[in-house]
C-alpha cells in the first residue's frame, strides 16, 4: 500500500482518479481492523485529514458545516455544538473508547455502513445532508441517502464526502439518541434510536424516528412518527409509536441479540428517546430562541 | 504476486520531546515504527484492532491506539510514549502509585495505562470514580480486575493536587 495525504479536494479527487485501487480514510478505525481480518488491501491509502475542509466546523447564523474527518471527540468538546443537537453529541460520543473518538468522524462512520453505526440515526433525524466531492465538482446528498446496505454506499468510485450540513433546530424542537449495548462501554449497538420532536405548547407538531442496528440500513419509521404527531405524548400514543417502532425492524440474530429481542427493545427505546427529546425541547430554548433573547 | 513493501517513506516529527525522523513503509502501522525503528518498546501491541489500548500514546496531546495509524500518519504531530513520561530518573507520580499500589501484574497493559491516565489528568485533575472508569475504558487489563489501577490514578491525582498547591 502507498499513503498519499493531499491538502486539497481537488489533489484528492485526482489521487482516486490515478488509482482505481484507491481507498480514502479519516481515522482509520474501521479500514486497519478490516484489512488484518482480511479484507484485499487498497494499493493506494488517501488520508483526508489534511485537506482543511474536511476537519473545519463552522457555525453561520444556524447553519453549521461539519468537516467529514472532524474527530467526534472534536464534536462532544463543542459546547454550542452540544447544547444544539444534544442527541447527535451523545450518539457521536458513544463511537468507541476516548482513543477511538479521537480518530472517529462521521464521514467514517457513515461511509463504513455499518446498520449499528451510532451517528448515523441522529444525523438522519436532524436532516443533515452532505457535500461529495465528485468528477463535476461536487454535489449534495441527504444523509439518508447515502447507505444502501451493509458495507455498501451510494457513492460512486472516486468520490468522498468533504463535510456535513445541518440547520439548527427550529424553535421547541431537540433530539435525543439512546442505544442498547451489553456492557456500559466500548460495544456496538443492538438497537439504536433517534428521535427528534418539536413541540407546540403541550403537544407534538412534528417527529422523526429513526433506527439503527435493526435492518440493513438506518430506517426512518413514519408510522411511529405518524403515533407522535398531535398527542401530548400521553401513554397511548408513546405506545402507538413503540409498536411501529417495533414493526419497522427487519433485524439479523446474531450474538448481541434476537430478532424478537431487538424488535422489543427498539420499541422500548424509541418511547424513551421520544420522551428525553420532549423534556429537552420543553426545557432547552434553541439557539434561535437565545438570540432572539438576546436581542 | 506478493505485495511488495519496499517502498520507504521519510517520517519527522516530535517523540517525547525529541525531534526525530525515522524510514518506515507506508502501511506499517504507528506501532511497528515506533517499536521497530524507533526501539520504544514501552508501546505494546494487544488486540492490534484498537479494542484493547495496549499502544496507546498521545499524539498532540490526545489519546490515541497507535496500531490504528499508519507510520505517515505522524508526519509533523508530537508524540508521547510512556517511555516520555518521567522526568530522568524521577518517575511521574502515576508510575510511583501503580509501584506502591501493585496496579499491575503481567505488566502488558500497564504502558496504555499509564498514557491514558496521564491524558486524564492533564485535562482533569481531580476525576470522580466514574469519570475514570470511563476515560480508562479504552485500556483492557486481565490480571488486576481494574480496582488497583483506579486506585493508584486516585492517589496520583491527589499527589499531583498536593505538589501543585
Amino acid at each position: 500500500m502507498r499513503y498519499a495525504a493531499p491538502t486539497t479536494t481537488d489533489e484528492a479527487l485526482e489521487l482516486l482518479r490515478s488509482d482505481p485501487d484507491s481507498q480514502v480514510f479519516a481515522g482509520a478505525t474501521d479500514l486497519i481492523p478490516q484489512i488484518r481480518a482480511g479484507r484485499p488491501e487498497p494499493s493506494l491509502l488517501v488520508d483526508l485529514k489534511r485537506i482543511e475542509r474536511l476537519v473545519a466546523v463552522s457555525r453561520v447564523n444556524g447553519a453549521w458545516t461539519v468537516g467529514a474527518a472532524t474527530p467526534t471527540s472534536a464534536l462532544t468538546a463543542n459546547a454550542e455544538f452540544s447544547s444544539t443537537f444534544p442527541g447527535l453529541s451523545e450518539a457521536s460520543g458513544l463511537i468507541g473508547s476516548d482513543q477511538i473518538q479521537n480518530r472517529s468522524s462521521w464521514g467514517g462512520n457513515l461511509c463504513n455502513a455499518s446498520p449499528a453505526a451510532d451517528s448515523v440515526p441522529a444525523l438522519i433525524v436532524n436532516d443533515a445532508r452532505a457535500v461529495i466531492a465528485c468528477a463535476s465538482g461536487e454535489r449534495t446528498a441527504d444523509v439518508a441517502d447515502i447507505v444502501t446496505g451493509p458495507g455498501e454506499t451510494s457513492l460512486a468510485d472516486g468520490e468522498f464526502i468533504i463535510e456535513f450540513l445541518l440547520d439548527n433546530p427550529p424553535a421547541g424542537a431537540s433530539d435525543a439518541y439512546l442505544r442498547l449495548i451489553p456492557r456500559t462501554e466500548m460495544d456496538i449497538a443492538v438497537v439504536g434510536a433517534a428521535v427528534q420532536l418539536r413541540l407546540d405548547g403541550d403537544s407534538v407538531a412534528s417527529a422523526k424516528v429513526a433506527l439503527g442496528a435493526v435492518a440493513p440500513t438506518v430506517v426512518r419509521v413514519p408510522a411511529a412518527e405518524a403515533a407522535l404527531v398531535g398527542s401530548t405524548l400521553d401513554d397511548a400514543a408513546l405506545a402507538a409509536a413503540a409498536a411501529a417502532a417495533s414493526a419497522a425492524c427487519n433485524p439479523i440474530d446474531d450474538k448481541r441479540g434476537t430478532i424478537q429481542y431487538r424488535r422489543q427493545v427498539a420499541g422500548v427505546l424509541t418511547r424513551r428517546a421520544a420522551q428525553i427529546a420532549a423534556q429537552r425541547a420543553a426545557e432547552h430554548p434553541t439557539a434561535e430562541q437565545q438570540e432572539q433573547g438576546a436581542n | 504476486m506478493p505485495r511488495t513493501h519496499a517502498l520507504r517513506t521519510q517520517v519527522q516529527c516530535t517523540v517525547n520531546g525529541d525531534e526525530v525522523d525515522f524510514l518506515c513503509a507506508d502501511e506499517a502501522s504507528l506501532l511497528n515504527a515506533l517499536r521497530d525503528e524507533l526501539g520504544l518498546t514501552g508501546v505494546k501491541e494487544g488486540c492490534g484492532t484498537g479494542d484493547c489500548g495496549a499502544c496507546t500514546i498521545l499524539v498532540d496531546g490526545k489519546v490515541n491506539c497507535a496500531c490504528l495509524m499508519f507510520a505517515p500518519e505522524a508526519e509533523g504531530s508530537s508524540i508521547l510514549t510512556v517511555e516520555g513520561i518521567a522526568q530522568g530518573d524521577e518517575l511521574h507520580p502515576l508510575q510511583q502509585t501503580f509501584l506502591e499500589g501493585a496496579a499491575l501484574q503481567c505488566g502488558v497493559c500497564t504502558p496504555g495505562f499509564l498514557v491514558a491516565a496521564k491524558a486524564l489528568l492533564d485535562d482533569n485533575s481531580d476525576p470522580t470514580e466514574t469519570e475514570i472508569r470511563y476515560a480508562l475504558a479504552g485500556n483492557l487489563c486481565r490480571c488486576t480486575g481494574y480496582d488497583k489501577i483506579i486506585r493508584a490514578v486516585q492517589e496520583a491525582a491527589v499527589q499531583l493536587n498536593g505538589a501543585s498547591k
